[in-house]
């Protein structure tokens, strides 16, 4: 490697010929010395720059290919070790309760959902906010969602996957899983279209698909250019041999094996479809990309609206008010942002150059939007609670007051207290401004955020559950082993899934940065 | 309508050369290669746009720009006329709220009918949900798979795959194509044409199938 002259490759770079090569970073990294990096802007005459660094074309695109096509770093390896441990853990821990049945779980006669569906409402929520950026944003004209909005997608989908093991795995037989699938069964007889638990199948099967076409669908261009790119390496016969990527031993060349790059081409190949760039193309596919974030919009809004039905049409105190299809979706918005903070913040700091992309008025801006759903949120939980003795029902006041609120009374008491301290204390830290721009308070915040979530739906269903009318039927849950293993199996499934992404698809829509960047504008006056 | 035929023919001639045989070219190369057409070069966006405005203007129809990123108002620029996209959508909608509707009403109140929680049969705001997703997932098949099925994709072999500098236009080139194919197409006045509007890396691209 280090036998070419470095003005060669340096001509290579320029080319993008070098795989995985970044372009050198920003010079300026902050405005006037302070933590600004130019994106802070207050003055409302004038418009935050989206990408910084004064990047051409074609920097960009070494920037986001180079992610895909550097060998795997070190870190992402120790890290891709674990998660994926931690996810074969998970999948073991899903095969005991196949093998054995949902005794493994600390359900007992009183609550029968219990960490099954917190963890399945907590992971579709979190899903929501990759089609809320990609959508709305979209619908919106808000540019800023192209430094997030591929990342966010990615990990609607891998959400998704692992919301799907939840409500599939806790029907106990899971042979009889197709009972919820639109056919009769033996006996001539369908599912019951009238109950929202079926109503839920469909709204997430349908999320799920159209989540993952969308998705697909924006990357069909960007895979095109990593395509392009491994054709191009080949052509100029710059490519680097097949290396074993292990944490020992990384970097161990395999003589007879394919190059990377000969794979690239054929994968990427294939699931470009054969792009080509052409303007024509480009013209339907801006037309469709339109058209399914319109109707991707009311998607997501019905999706957490069904699963809320799930608890809101039963008659149970605490689940039964009408105030749940709002207070689920803008709960759902505030966690998955809190998520995409999370996953974002880190790599931000981690991979060169990313901060051209991700500002920290990118940053700033999901600040605010954390700040809005998180009061929006705070305003529920108070309704529900005004609701409760507004309305006059002693069954759901009784709820609010005694299981949940009071610390003498209710044995749940610290769960609503994390919930409300999460959820609603947390954010108004971004009523300042210096908060909304410290990278590590957001994080932190969004950290704070994320475990507040999974209460929110633990104190709604186990809370609800573990008192119901008669004081004969009150029973506590205590979760078992696998109950825990189990969640932070499904959490090590979504990392895997995430730093898999990372390792080999474009993390950002490429074409959609190069349109925001203001060469990209026809007209010479601008 | 004989246009249309012929473009459909056109295309199971691109994919199935053994079923449906191509015209026989108007130019071909020295090695006896069809002509896919002509391509140059242009570096910046406003160069590109003006350049697509006078090929556009010159007469030309069977041409296209090959550009890393949607060009904003390129439609306009290029004479393109609007997809009827959104149309086959609208129909895939009523299609799949049709079928959610028959789906729900035709099983829960004719084939099986059977009390459950002692709502009516035909309870048609029980079947508002099912009905409403279904018309959303048949939209959105329809969009990707509308848009990529009027793309004429997926087509993994094409003409100017075969030119190595194509590449870039996935990067930071923006490439004007024009076809063989194209009436007005000549190898000499149209290479001038590309030349006088400003185009770099002038090519005449084999179809080598």
């Amino acid at each position: 490697m280090s036998s070419i002259h470095p003005d060669e490759s340096m001509a290579r770079r320029v080319a993008g010929f070098e795989p995985g090569a970044q372009p050198p970073p920003r010079r300026n990294k902050t405005v006037g010395g302070g933590k600004d990096d130019g994106t802070l802007i207050e003055d409302p005459g004038k418009r935050a720059p989206l990408v910084l660094g004064d990047r051409s074309f074609s920097e960009i695109t070494d920037i986001v290919c180079g992610y895909a096509e550097a060998p795997m770093p070190r870190p992402w390896l120790v890290a891709f070790t674990i998660f994926s441990s931690v996810a074969a853990l998970g999948t073991g821990m899903i095969l005991y309760l196949l093998i054995t049945g949902v005794g493994v779980w600390g359900l007992n006669n009183q609550v029968g959902w219990a960490w099954d569906i917190t963890n399945f409402v907590f992971w579709i929520g979190i899903g929501h906010a990759g089609t809320l950026i990609s959508a709305v944003l979209c619908l919106l004209k808000q540019n800023w969602r192209t430094a997030v909005n591929r990342s966010a997608e990615a990990m609607t989908i891998f959400a998704v996957v692992c919301a799907g093991i939840f409500p599939g795995i806790h029907v106990g037989r899971v042979w009889f899983a197709w009972y919820l699938a639109p056919v009769p069964n033996s006996n001539g007889v369908w599912p019951n279209f009238r109950s929202p638990l079926l109503w839920d199948v469909f709204a997430v099967s349908t999320y799920a698909t159209v989540s993952v076409l969308f998705w697909y669908m924006g990357m069909i261009p960007d895979i095109a250019t990593l395509r392009d790119r491994a054709k191009l390496r080949l052509h100029h016969n710059v490519s680097r041999p097949f290396a074993l990527p292990m944490p020992i031993g990384n970097g161990l060349i395999l003589p007879f094996a394919p190059r990377p790059d000969m794979i690239r081409a054929y994968i990427y190949g294939f699931m470009s479809l054969g792009w080509r760039f052409s303007s024509r193309h480009w013209h339907r596919y801006e037309k469709a990309y339109l058209m399914l974030a319109g109707i991707a919009t009311p998607l997501v809004l019905s999706v957490h609206s069904i699963v809320s039905f799930d608890f809101a049409t039963s008659i149970l105190p605490g689940w039964h008010t009408t105030i749940f299809p709002p207070y689920f979706v803008a709960g759902a918005v505030f966690g998955g942002f809190a998520m995409v903070l999370l996953l974002m913040i880190p790599l931000r700091a981690c991979l060169p150059n990313f901060s051209d992309i991700l500002t920290l008025r990118h940053l700033e801006n999901m600040s605010k939007i954390l700040l809005l759903t998180g009061t929006m949120v705070g305003f529920a939980y108070s309704m529900e609670f005004f609701i409760a003795w507004y309305s006059g029902n002693v069954y759901e006041l009784e709820l609010f007051v005694n299981t949940r609120v009071r610390p003498d009374r209710a044995p749940y008491w610290w769960a609503y207290w994390t919930m409300i301290s999460c959820n609603v204390i947390s954010p108004q830290l971004f009523w300042f401004r210096r908060c909304r721009q410290n990278p590590m308070i957001i994080w932190m915040v969004a950290l704070a955020v994320t475990v507040g979530m999974w209460f929110e739906r633990f104190v709604i269903i186990v809370t609800s559950l573990h008192r119901a009318f008669l004081p004969g039927e009150w029973h506590m849950f205590f979760p078992t082993w696998v109950d825990i293993l189990t969640f932070v199996g499904s959490c090590g499934i979504f990392m895997t899934l995430f730093l898999l992404f990372l390792k080999f698809l474009p993390v950002f829509a490429l074409a959609e940065v190069k349109v925001v960047m203001p060469q990209s504008s026809p007209h010479e006056h601008h | 309508m004989k246009a249309q035929i012929d473009k459909l023919l056109s295309v199971v001639a691109d994919y199935f050369p053994m079923v449906v045989r191509k015209p026989a070219p108007r130019f071909v190369t020295e090695r006896g290669n069809r002509v896919y057409g002509l391509v140059a070069e242009f570096t910046e966006t406003p160069k590109v746009f003006h350049a697509a405005e006078h090929v556009r203007d010159a007469g030309y129809s069977k041409w296209d720009v090959h550009t890393p990123f949607p060009i904003h108002d390129i439609e306009t620029a290029m004479g393109i006329k609007t997809t009827r996209l959104p149309l086959m959508a609208g129909g895939a909608a009523i299609a799949g709220v049709a079928t959610g509707a028959l789906l729900q009403w035709g099983t829960t109140a004719i084939l099986f009918p059977q009390v459950v929680q002692g709502k009516p049969y035909d309870a048609w705001q029980a079947f508002l949900p099912i009905t409403f997703e279904l018309g959303i997932l048949f939209t959105a098949f329809m969009c990707i798979f509308g848009m990529l099925a009027l793309n004429g994709l997926p087509r993994f072999h094409h003409p100017l795959f075969s030119h190595a500098r194509f590449c870039h236009a996935s990067n930071d080139t923006f490439v004007i194509a024009i076809e063989a194919e194209d009436p007005n197409f000549d190898p000499v006045k149209t290479r001038e044409l590309l030349e006088k509007i400003g185009g770099t890396h002038i090519a005449l691209i084999e179809d080598e199938n």
